[in-house]
């Protein structure tokens, strides 16, 4: 296991640099300008000299390799120096990735925003795994049942209406004709009593609730099928020919089964939760990861954008490692050598 | 087995609240790492004096210096000041300054070579150090580091010199005569930063000086409380601020996010915001939400003109990059557009009340000048346009010899009036171009219309084909003005060296490719004429000779447009400054 882990970690570094270097080169050819929305007054000289200031004018393999440096060996450095002594404020000399929109280091402007996406996002990934569930297995347990009928309704309204349709829809309802819930994301907010955790939760009520609505219904449907396939094989024949209860042979061992490729899918969407709700958290401006991503992109914020990807590409590579490890954990006749 | 099961519903929900669990402990360090006084307990603010501002576009930097828009700018500008601002009707007014300095006091020496700026002895920094001269002049050195980019360097373009006459008196010196002597420091695009602060921020090592560039100390009515990026200001009031008793709300929000009509909506209809700023939306929208009685819509009128502007050279996409869109003296006219009947045609045929009507509302005039405001500087020698005229303009070309083709497009020795009208992507001008492409039908001008991304079309990219720089496009519409009262610098725009070339990495600001050596002339005297009444008429002959030689066609006067929620006083919608100049006098 040890060694299958290490192998697929070393594949995974000469994947992430070709992965890298495509990203960054697809930014270079983006026709983007981060003086493109300078005020029309500011003239072309000034806005020429501002691009020199950033380094544009220089070619493009040593903009690479000098993101590569600052990324891979003055950013973890400076981590290090960072807990060795983490009182120690005086500016390191190392030059970190700077964002061009705000001139400050990309990865502290990541850490800032990790908070809000996480709690928006990650609960409702949470929320929408905890609804998914059950509906899928109930809807495949008693298949074209109403509720089965109603499930496959609702799911299909889920998955084809996007969030910003849902999410503008809930800001009408809760914010504009019935002024329940804040339709502006407060990201200070801090939680310290009761009323706090209060506004905490209904401020996070209507874009969880538009977020995991849509992932439930995606995963409630992968969920009935998957148990589908299981309800007519022949170990559950098998189970109920003991004479086991439905209810013992569908906890018992159907959902076990038919776990392991929902368990997958549920690990692998997790890199996802990083990347943020782009539109969700620009309709109730959350202003977590995604949002960052779009600010940078809009702005040709090269550095930020070329960070922020291949930070989940980073991701994305590694909870691919893990849904393969959590497989084999779930289905004994899977392993690895 | 069902102990397994368990395990893995634990397993599943662990591996996101393991997630989720991370984000208190990330929260605490941020707010020490970020410091600039963040209480660790927020308390709820009073609604009475807690002022909350929302901008879409995201403020990224309180640095004005190192700004990549107006949003951090206005951002920037609760904090810090110039020492003179622009009033709501262009005039201005001393803010660090005990005075503006003219002829008539002495500031301003007879060859208008150099200004003298007296400073209010009075003010002190937030930080309680008094302010002077020494600030003036380091700002004037800050920007003007070779090795930075500053955003505003070319108000100082020609500054000789800036140097502290003693601890309240300054002197700017300019290397040419220089009538309008008012461009650095006038305006919240060029404010003054404290030198004690900055300091060890000149040049390149600017970059780096993140903590100052968050939360520069200031002499305005706010100081920083708590700055991220691109989502949120916290502002707390200063209590050295020159002005006994204000300003009046002891603390202030800036939001940052989302979009425009979303951003009207939670001032006028939900009311959780007092402002918002820049809400340029269909006019229909506006009015539903204020129905809704909460608040109210307010318009700022400036020097802002929405036009079409023509590109005299020809812009044929069979034209190599060395040839397209370039002037090359003259002998790359284009087919159709380089005769002056074909461009009034175009302009006659324009119903510009309803483009006014349909996009602006109240936020609209219909215009027929690139110089509009001030006043004085109005020409009425152009109001004909104001209304539209089909039958003149149909006139016009066929006189011209342009006659209506087999399919209703006029020609004339195989060329066809098929025009390509580019524009930047945004719901009001792409309203406006497909009434504008109804309109030149009738006339039988057959319009492709085109838009492109606001980041791609406004910026510079020398690579990209796309820019408005480039203008691979027979019209293209856009928005521009100047900053300040006086247009000097904005109509030197249109001088033939203006022109973009790949010489230039293809900048310039003469984007229609225009080339008058009678204009150049006249530009050239309005920057040594002094007397005023003959700067006006300058300017006024300049309006004339841009717009009756159709090289631009003015369509709208644009307004600011912000909303305001019913209970907030005292907001002066510039057209001209900040809209936040005055937030000090802001009360409810």
């Amino acid at each position: 296991m040890l060694k299958y882990l290490s192998r697929r970690l070393l594949f995974a570094i000469p994947t992430l640099i070709a992965i890298s270097f495509v990203l960054f080169a697809l930014l270079d050819l983006a026709p983007s300008d981060p003086t493109g929305s300078l005020p029309i007054t500011i003239p072309p000289e000034v806005r020429q000299e501002i691009r020199e200031s950033l380094g544009l004018d220089e070619p493009f393999l040593i903009r690479y390799v000098k993101w590569m440096n600052q990324f891979f060996i003055n950013e973890p450095l400076n981590l290090i120096d960072k807990i060795l002594d983490p009182n120690d404020t005086t500016p390191s000399s190392r030059l970190r990735v700077l964002s061009w929109q705000q001139r400050s280091p990309v990865v502290d402007l990541i850490v800032e925003r990790i908070p809000q996406t996480l709690w928006v996002v990650g609960f409702s990934y949470l929320v929408g795994i905890l609804i998914a569930l059950p509906i899928g297995v109930i809807s495949a347990y008693k298949q074209y049942s109403w509720f089965d009928q109603i499930g496959t309704f609702i799911s299909m309204v889920g998955f084809s209406v996007p969030t910003f349709f849902t999410g503008i829809l809930a800001i009408t309802i809760f914010s504009v004709a019935l002024s329940w819930l804040p339709s502006v994301y407060d990201t200070t907010h801090e939680v310290t009593d009761f009323s706090s955790l209060w506004f905490q939760i209904k401020q996070m009520a209507m874009p969880v609730l538009v977020l995991a609505f849509y992932n439930a219904a995606q995963l409630s449907r992968f969920m009935r099928a998957s148990v589908l396939e299981n309800l007519n094989l022949d170990y559950v024949r098998t189970a109920r020919a003991k004479g086991l209860k439905d209810r013992a042979i569908l906890i018992g061992h159907i959902l076990r089964n038919s776990m392991i490729p929902v368990v997958t899918m549920i690990a692998l969407g997790v890199p996802t939760i990083f990347g943020g709700a782009i539109v969700t958290e620009q309709i109730f401006r959350v202003n977590g990861l995604g949002a960052l991503l779009i600010d940078g992109i809009q702005a040709a914020d090269i550095p930020l954008v070329q960070t922020l990807t291949f930070v989940f590409a980073v991701l994305i590579v590694l909870f691919n490692l893990v849904a393969d490890v959590l497989y084999g954990i779930l289905d004994p006749r899977i392993r690895y050598s | 087995m069902k102990n397994f099961l368990g395990c893995v519903f634990l397993a599943v929900i662990g591996l996101v609240l393991a997630a989720c669990s991370q984000s208190p402990a990330i929260s605490e360090t941020d707010a020490q790492t970020h410091g600039n006084g963040a209480t660790d307990t927020e308390t709820v603010e009073d609604l009475d004096t807690h002022l909350n501002i929302l901008y879409w576009q995201e403020p990224s930097t309180l640095n004005p210096f190192l700004s990549g828009g107006t949003k951090d700018i206005e951002a920037a500008s609760m904090i810090l000041e110039p020492l003179a601002n622009y009033d709501e009707n262009a005039k201005m007014v001393p803010t660090l300054a005990v005075e503006i300095p003219s002829q008539e006091n002495g500031g301003i020496n007879d060859d208008y070579t150099s200004i003298t700026w007296k400073l209010r002895p009075d003010v002190v920094w937030s930080d309680g150090t008094p302010f002077t001269a020494d600030d003036v002049v380091f700002t004037w050195q800050y920007c003007t580091h070779e090795e930075f980019g500053c955003s505003v360097s070319n108000y100082f373009t020609d500054v000789e010199s800036v140097t502290a006459v003693d601890p309240h008196t300054v002197r700017i010196v300019f290397t040419r005569t220089t009538p309008h002597p008012y461009g650095p420091f006038v305006g919240s695009l060029v404010p003054i930063i404290q030198k004690e602060q900055f300091k060890d921020c000149l040049g390149l090592r600017a970059q780096e000086c993140t903590e100052q560039n968050f939360g520069p100390i200031g002499t305005g009515p706010f100081k920083v409380k708590e700055f991220r990026a691109n989502d949120v200001v916290h502002y707390v009031a200063n209590e050295s601020y020159r002005e006994e008793g204000k300003p009046f709300f002891r603390t202030a929000t800036i939001k940052a996010g989302g979009d425009a009509t979303s951003a009207a909506r939670a001032v006028l209809e939900t009311g959780e915001f007092d402002y918002a700023w820049n809400l340029q939306v269909e006019p229909e929208i506006l009015d539903n939400m204020t129905k809704a009685g909460k608040g109210r819509i307010l318009f700022g009128f400036g020097s802002l003109v929405e036009r079409i502007i023509v590109n005299l050279t020809n812009a044929d996409s069979s034209l190599g990059p060395d040839r397209r869109s370039q002037y090359l003296d003259g002998t790359n006219p284009h087919p159709f557009l380089s005769e002056l009947a074909v461009r009034k045609a175009l302009s006659l045929a324009i119903d510009r009340s309803v483009l006014v009507e349909t996009g602006y509302g109240d936020g609209g005039r219909p215009t027929c000048n690139v110089v509009v405001l001030p006043e004085e500087y109005y020409s009425d020698a152009n109001e004909e346009c104001k209304t539209q005229d089909i039958e003149g303009a149909k006139k016009l070309l066929d006189d011209a010899g342009w006659v209506p083709g087999r399919d209703g497009i006029r020609e004339k020795d195989g060329i066809r009036l098929s025009i390509l009208y580019q524009t930047s992507t945004n719901s009001v001008r792409q309203g406006n171009q497909a009434f504008i492409k109804q309109m030149w039908d009738q006339i039988g001008v057959e319009t492709e219309l085109r838009n492109i991304d606001g980041s791609v079309f406004f910026g510079g990219d020398a690579a990209s084909p796309d820019t408005y720089y480039k203008f691979f496009a027979d019209v293209q519409m856009y928005t521009s003005n100047f900053d300040g009262e006086d247009p000097t610098q904005y109509l030197r725009g249109w001088r033939c060296s203006e022109m973009p070339n790949p010489d230039k990495s293809w900048v310039g600001s003469n984007i229609p490719r225009a080339c008058s050596e009678e204009y150049d002339n006249l530009v050239e005297k309005l920057s040594m004429v002094a007397d005023r009444e003959e700067r006006i008429e300058i300017v006024k002959t300049l309006n004339d000779m841009v717009v009756q030689n159709y090289w631009e066609i003015p369509l709208v006067h644009r307004a600011r447009v912000s909303a305001a929620t019913n209970s907030l006083m005292g907001v002066e919608l510039n057209g001209w400054d900040s809209e936040l100049w005055n937030v000090e006098n802001w009360h409810r």
